[in-house]
């Protein structure tokens, strides 16, 4: 085995650590913060939108760049997440889809 | 509700979210590519996977590394595409609240996006296991980590070029994932005021992960807010 693969560099051993470090501020630091101060009804509203709002951030810049392929995609997968509720068939039936466009173009 | 942390939990989470190791695996063979390609060693991409495990934020430092490595660029990076997973915590209170030690900061340490719409899925159906959590993310954790190593491997030999839609798997675990959170047409407005305020911001920053912070933010502080004033009104 090439030597090589076991190195580890103390510049991007510090850039991992900086990097674990403000992900797990990020994980457990939200929690901690919101356990200090009681949410307020309004507060609790905004919590309750935020699953869906936060996966609609991610999703939606990505179809619109993504073109035919994430087009055909995004519609089959969610079409078989209504018919099935199955998370493998959906996502199974969105790469199928895209896959498709692909082959077709 | 009473909150119980069990190992049958802990199992019921694994059950639940191995479907979407079709969707994260093909992601974490991508981090890996792009390890190798940016001269990361196998033993150094191997670490970031294991100990920051949050791909879109890993994607984002690596697209700008440098040798000597960029520490404090990559550790903002970090922060800021992660900044959502500080909202997650909140949102799970129901089950986090009853935890302590190393049961609560240690489940928090690899929680991630999908081991939590799953909880919020559960807590919502009447869950009361919080070690789901804890399974849905490790095993999400252990298979991140050892397809990160498969594509560090296959690296060079692979040859998948960008547009493959094998690649289209990670989108789609995310949009699979949204389609259970539809709660009713009162998701409508606050999910259209996400997508647009996210779909602008990234079009303004490219190359940044604001859009996600700005995108949920907007879309959830739009549907408190017109709840709020619908109820004033009646």
């Amino acid at each position: 085995m090439n030597p090589g693969l076991l190195r580890i560099d103390p510049w991007t051993l510090a850039a991992i650590l900086g990097m674990a470090a403000a992900s797990y501020a990020c994980r457990a630091g939200g929690y901690w913060l919101f356990r200090q101060i009681t949410p307020s009804p309004f507060l609790r509203a905004v919590l309750a939108y935020l699953p869906g709002a936060l996966f609609a951030s991610y999703v939606a810049p990505a179809l619109l760049r993504g073109g035919p392929q994430a087009w055909a995609g995004g519609v089959a997968t969610v079409a078989a997440m209504i018919l099935t509720r199955n998370l493998s068939l959906g996502i199974g039936a969105g790469v199928a889809a895209a896959w498709a466009v692909y082959l077709v173009r | 509700m009473n909150v119980v942390f069990t190992r049958a939990g802990v199992a019921r989470g694994m059950r639940r979210v191995a479907p979407l190791m079709f969707g994260i695996a093909p992601f974490a063979v991508v981090v890996g590519i792009v390890a190798q390609g940016k001269g990361l060693s196998l033993a150094e991409s191997t670490l970031m996977n294991l100990l920051v495990f949050a791909g879109a934020s890993q994607l984002v430092a690596l697209a700008a590394w440098s040798h000597p490595a960029p520490v404090l660029a990559a550790t903002l990076a970090a922060f800021v595409v992660n900044l959502r997973m500080a909202l997650m915590g909140p949102a799970l209170g129901q089950w986090l609240d009853r935890l302590r030690g190393v049961r609560l900061w240690g489940t928090l340490a690899i929680m991630v996006d999908h081991s939590f719409a799953l909880s919020v899925a559960d807590i919502r159906a009447g869950g009361a296991d919080a070690g789901f959590l804890l399974g849905a993310s490790l095993l999400m954790w252990v298979v991140w980590v050892a397809a990160s190593v498969a594509g560090f491997l296959a690296g060079a030999a692979l040859h998948l070029p960008p547009g493959h839609p094998l690649f289209f798997a990670a989108l789609a675990a995310f949009i699979a994932l949204l389609v259970p959170m539809w709660r009713g047409s009162h998701e409508a407005a606050p999910w259209l005021v996400a997508a647009v305020v996210a779909s602008v911001v990234a079009r303004a920053l490219p190359g940044t992960a604001w859009y996600i912070v700005a995108g949920a933010a907007a879309g959830s502080l739009a549907g408190a807010l017109r709840d709020r004033r619908r109820e004033r009104s009646s």
